[in-house]
């Protein structure tokens, strides 16, 4: 048995789509090409396969995730993760939240802010300029003009690069896009231990 | 398409200064953005959910989040469809009033979407294949009008 998780955790819970995932055995060819499946690579996530329904989406997405969360230059990778982690409280996706809050622990070497965050959401102690990134993320997650300009100035105050800021913007929106995935189209479940 | 022609870029009314100097760093993002807008607005394999339905609901999710520019932009496709693009019809005229509910709850109320709302569009008949096609366009829109949001806020405060 399985039971559906509801509170924000750093434990990775399992994902189960709540639509049938494409079955690899009867996949088209665009859509293996789109779910990099080789003969030594055959392991793919049931989420991917479940976007594999629409192939065209998921072959420009995959590159477009990583570009964003990953590539050199401008924001730091934990900070990224803080966008990410805003827009996933917002958008009550316990699965987004629990992959990214567990990679900016492993980032950050601390699991101070995430616990924070998850204990005390909107009142969480958190630094000026975390405040100011958790702030702006929050915002423009709950709406696309829900962040203002007093909201990019404190960005600026804190510090915060154009560069950054851009980074910033991108990691939020992104998980405003990952969120509406993740979130709808499956559920993030545990195992029930028997005894 | 050049980079400033990109739809979030033109929108977002970066032209040059220091916004389009960032914008340059991150040019690879903003073609992939660009391919992702053409991948859920206009695929080659549309299934149940044609172009002009496509236009039509990016446009509504749009004007619904306050950005009425990038809704028309999107509603240049929405032909037979463009009613849908007013958040005060329902979709009930044209039958597809399971699919625009749906959409507004994932655009607006992403938090408050249950197994339900997935179970529900299986009983109307639409395929998981065209709901998982739905959730990119609506999640895809909800990133654009986010980044260009963002970036009209980086400009008037530059």
């Amino acid at each position: 048995m399985s039971r559906i998780v509801h509170k924000f955790t750093r434990t990775v819970p399992t994902w189960q789509p709540r639509v049938t995932p494409v079955d690899l055995a009867s996949a088209t060819p665009e859509q293996l090409e789109a779910l990099q499946v080789t003969p030594s690579n055959t392991k793919v996530s049931a989420y991917v396969l479940t976007l594999a329904h629409d192939v065209e989406s998921l072959k420009v997405r995959s590159p477009l995730f990583n570009a964003i969360m990953y590539d050199e230059g401008g924001m730091s990778r934990s900070e990224r993760e803080l966008g990410a982690i805003g827009a996933s409280m917002v958008n009550r996706c316990i699965y987004c939240a629990a992959v990214h809050a567990d990679r900016h622990a492993k980032l950050e070497k601390s699991t101070e802010v995430t616990d924070e965050l998850f204990t005390k959401g909107l009142n969480a102690d958190l630094s000026p300029r975390n405040r100011a990134i958790f702030d702006f993320a929050r915002k423009l997650s709950e709406a696309p003009v829900g962040a203002t300009e007093e909201d990019m100035q404190a960005l600026r105050d804190a510090g915060l690069t154009d560069e950054e800021i851009l980074d910033l913007i991108l990691s939020t929106s992104l998980f405003g896009w990952a969120n509406r995935l993740m979130h709808v189209l499956g559920d993030p479940v545990r195992e029930e231990v028997s005894t | 398409m050049s980079l400033f022609e990109t739809t979030a870029l033109a929108v977002g009314g970066v032209t040059d200064g220091p916004v389009a100097e960032a914008a340059k760093t991150r040019t690879n993002i903003m073609d992939a953005t660009q391919a992702a807008e053409n991948a859920v607005l206009r695929p080659l394999q549309a299934g149940g959910i044609p172009h002009d339905l496509r236009a039509a609901l990016a446009a509504r999710i749009a004007a619904a989040g306050g950005m009425p520019d990038l809704a028309a932009r999107y509603a240049e496709g929405a032909g037979d469809m463009a009613a849908l693009a007013d958040g005060a019809s329902n979709g009930m005229n044209e039958g597809l009033g399971h699919i625009v509910a749906f959409t507004d709850k994932v655009a607006n109320q992403t938090r408050d979407i249950a197994a339900e709302d997935i179970a529900g569009l299986q009983s109307a008949g639409v395929s998981d294949a065209d709901i998982v096609r739905l959730c990119e366009l609506t999640a895809f829109v909800a990133y654009q009008l986010r980044v260009v949001a963002g970036l009209k806020l980086m400009g008037a405060t530059a």
